[in-house]
């Protein structure tokens, strides 16, 4: 059941486009922003709201790279694997965050603390390289700072 | 040196100007001079101006709104959506405009709508640009608080909407027929064109998709006309380009000048030149998606004629910078990696052939490259040329290869020989 929260905000949607399915996205980040993620059986609730069938949301779903259809931890790391950043020493920089998190990329820490993904070009190729967790970008990251980084997502 | 696009951005990273200010500096004259003249006329000026849009494919941009149907009998809802996905890698210009001037993109949008009499706008933002949709829902409530959006816009009969979509993510988004798709909430497919969406767009409604860059310039060519604006540039099309420099130069970063700086003047004095110790191989002077140039092409005027003279595009006008310190042909594989991930998936060259090349670089750089590798490379340049695929990402894909394969033969070659990458 979507909550009673969730309902109203994705209903809010609804004033700024013409029609149910277009806000589909849109109501996927609300049940991601208050649940973490999009399971089945959100997915299933969700189109119901929305007149469209669940392979219908989990085709678009699965489109995009910012909605999660498993579990993810309470932090997550985007680290950026485009070019600037490959040039800058994107390379050190992941074998350093994974090694310390114990994770592969895609991967979520034991603890459920840190879900680690790569993330296409964060456009701040003059600061690379970069990173983000949650909604802070970090810029010109050094390798040997990251404990440091992580250290503030409790 | 004029500046019209980042004259009011603060270079300390402060944040932006609050309406009042931006109004103080001059802010919004150009909608209230806009509202008193012909949608025709406004368009007549952009045009003249020479501008050319920002995003990458560098079509003009009067010309864009001239083909949207006007009149009583036209369609409505039309729309206006402006291309904030910036996803292009190596391409960091809009965040500039975002984040340092909401308020011009507003203005920009509500010049370019009350041309084509658009109904309401989208902006289209990536969802990583977290403190641009910030300052930017800040903005569109200031401008909806003074009249400047929403219903009768200062006693002027004209009405317009502007609201804020955030995407979930996917390079496909900034296509502008796979943008149209994502905001109707579908995957983010190209469309078949014709028809073009100035005709058939959003919702099979006229639409006008442009740049923030774009959008940004349309206030000052209002403001000080289009001879002023042209005047700005060095060369055949009007106003200034935000620029911009990574990789192992001195002082990455961006700058707005003339259109038409060379890439020498560019590099050797905004960005500093190369780091100590390193050496330029090459560069990509417009993003990912754009042919490599070399030392001999420093001279050549960051144009869109000039760069394509040359054998490539200037894209977005971003540069990435390849030093003899970093493998060209990893480089590729970085590049090769990023296309074949963010393929959709809709046409065949493009999701088998990328996926190909991508697996051919890897085995390159990991030393299984073998003979004959680097003629499937060729092929799939020739395999995913413009007219083989559906939108324009594979053809934009294959241009770092092909020209990667010409520059950088021998080291393609040398991966081969000795099975393994010489800078690993």
């Amino acid at each position: 059941m979507l909550t009673p929260e969730e309902r109203q905000e994705i209903e809010a949607e609804f004033l700024r486009y013409p029609n149910k399915r277009a806000i589909c996205i849109e109501a996927m980040k609300i049940i991601q922003r208050h649940r973490g993620w999009v399971s089945d059986e959100s997915l299933r609730d969700l189109g119901e709201v929305l007149e469209m069938t669940t392979d219908e949301l989990d085709g678009v779903a699965t489109f995009y790279n910012l909605v999660f259809r498993k579990p993810v931890g309470r932090h997550i790391v985007l680290i950026c694997d485009s070019v600037s950043c490959w040039i800058m020493g994107y390379e050190k920089l992941c074998h350093r965050l994974i090694s310390r998190l114990g994770v592969n990329l895609g991967g979520t820490t034991a603890d459920g603390r840190f879900t680690v993904l790569p993330i296409v070009c964060l456009g701040t190729c003059d600061h690379a390289p970069a990173m983000m967790v949650n909604n802070d970008l970090h810029r010109d990251v050094d390798p040997d700072k990251i404990a440091e980084i992580l250290e503030r997502y409790k | 040196m004029e500046k019209p696009l980042t004259r009011n951005i603060p270079s300390n990273g402060d944040g932006p100007l609050p309406l009042k200010a931006y109004e103080k500096a001059g802010g919004y004259e150009s909608v209230r001079s806009a509202l008193r003249m012909t949608p025709a006329a406004i368009t007549d000026l952009v045009t003249k101006s020479k501008l050319r849009g920002r995003g990458g494919a560098g079509f003009s941009t009067g010309m864009k709104w001239s083909f949207v149907p006007m009149g009583k009998d036209a369609p409505h809802p039309k729309y206006l959506i402006a291309n904030a996905d910036e996803m292009e890698p190596g391409t960091f210009k809009d965040r500039l405009l975002l984040e340092g001037d909401p308020h011009q993109l507003i203005e920009g949008m509500i010049v370019a709508a009350y041309a084509i009499q658009a109904d309401i706008a989208y902006v289209f933002l990536r969802a990583e640009y977290t403190l641009a949709a910030q300052r930017l829902s800040k903005a569109i409530a200031e401008a909806y608080a003074s009249h400047y959006l929403g219903k009768n816009i200062l006693g002027s009969g004209y009405s317009f909407e502007i609201y804020l979509h955030i995407s979930a993510g996917r390079y496909m988004c900034g296509e502008e027929t796979g943008l149209l798709n994502a905001l109707e909430g579908k995957r983010a497919n190209p469309r078949s064109k014709p028809p073009f969406p100035p005709v058939s767009g959003l919702w099979g409604k006229p639409t006008i998709i442009q740049n923030v860059e774009t959008l940004c310039n349309v206030p000052h060519i209002v403001n000080h006309g289009p001879e002023w604006f042209t005047s700005l540039s060095l060369t055949a099309d009007g106003g200034t380009k935000l620029y911009g420099a990574s990789g192992k130069v001195k002082r990455p970063g961006l700058w707005e000048l003339p259109l038409g700086t060379t890439i020498r003047e560019i590099l050797e004095e905004h960005a500093g030149g190369m780091r100590d110790g390193v050496k330029l191989r090459g560069l990509l002077p417009g993003g990912a998606s754009t042919d490599f140039l070399t030392e001999q092409h420093l001279d050549v005027r960051m144009d869109f004629r000039e760069v394509q003279k040359a054998g490539s595009r200037l894209g977005t006008g971003t540069m990435i910078v390849l030093d003899d310190h970093t493998c060209p042909v990893g480089m590729v594989w970085n590049l090769e990696h990023f296309f074949s991930q963010e393929s959709c998936g809709w046409c065949t060259p493009c999701w088998s052939g990328l996926n190909w090349a991508e697996r051919i670089l890897r085995a390159l750089e990991e030393g299984r490259g073998q003979a004959g590798d680097l003629e499937k490379l060729e092929f799939q340049t020739r395999f995913n040329a413009p007219g083989h695929t559906f939108c324009a990402l594979a053809p934009g894909a294959v241009e770092p290869l092909q020209s990667a394969l010409k520059y950088f033969h021998a080291d393609f070659e040398q991966h081969i020989r000795e099975h393994r990458c010489p800078w690993r």
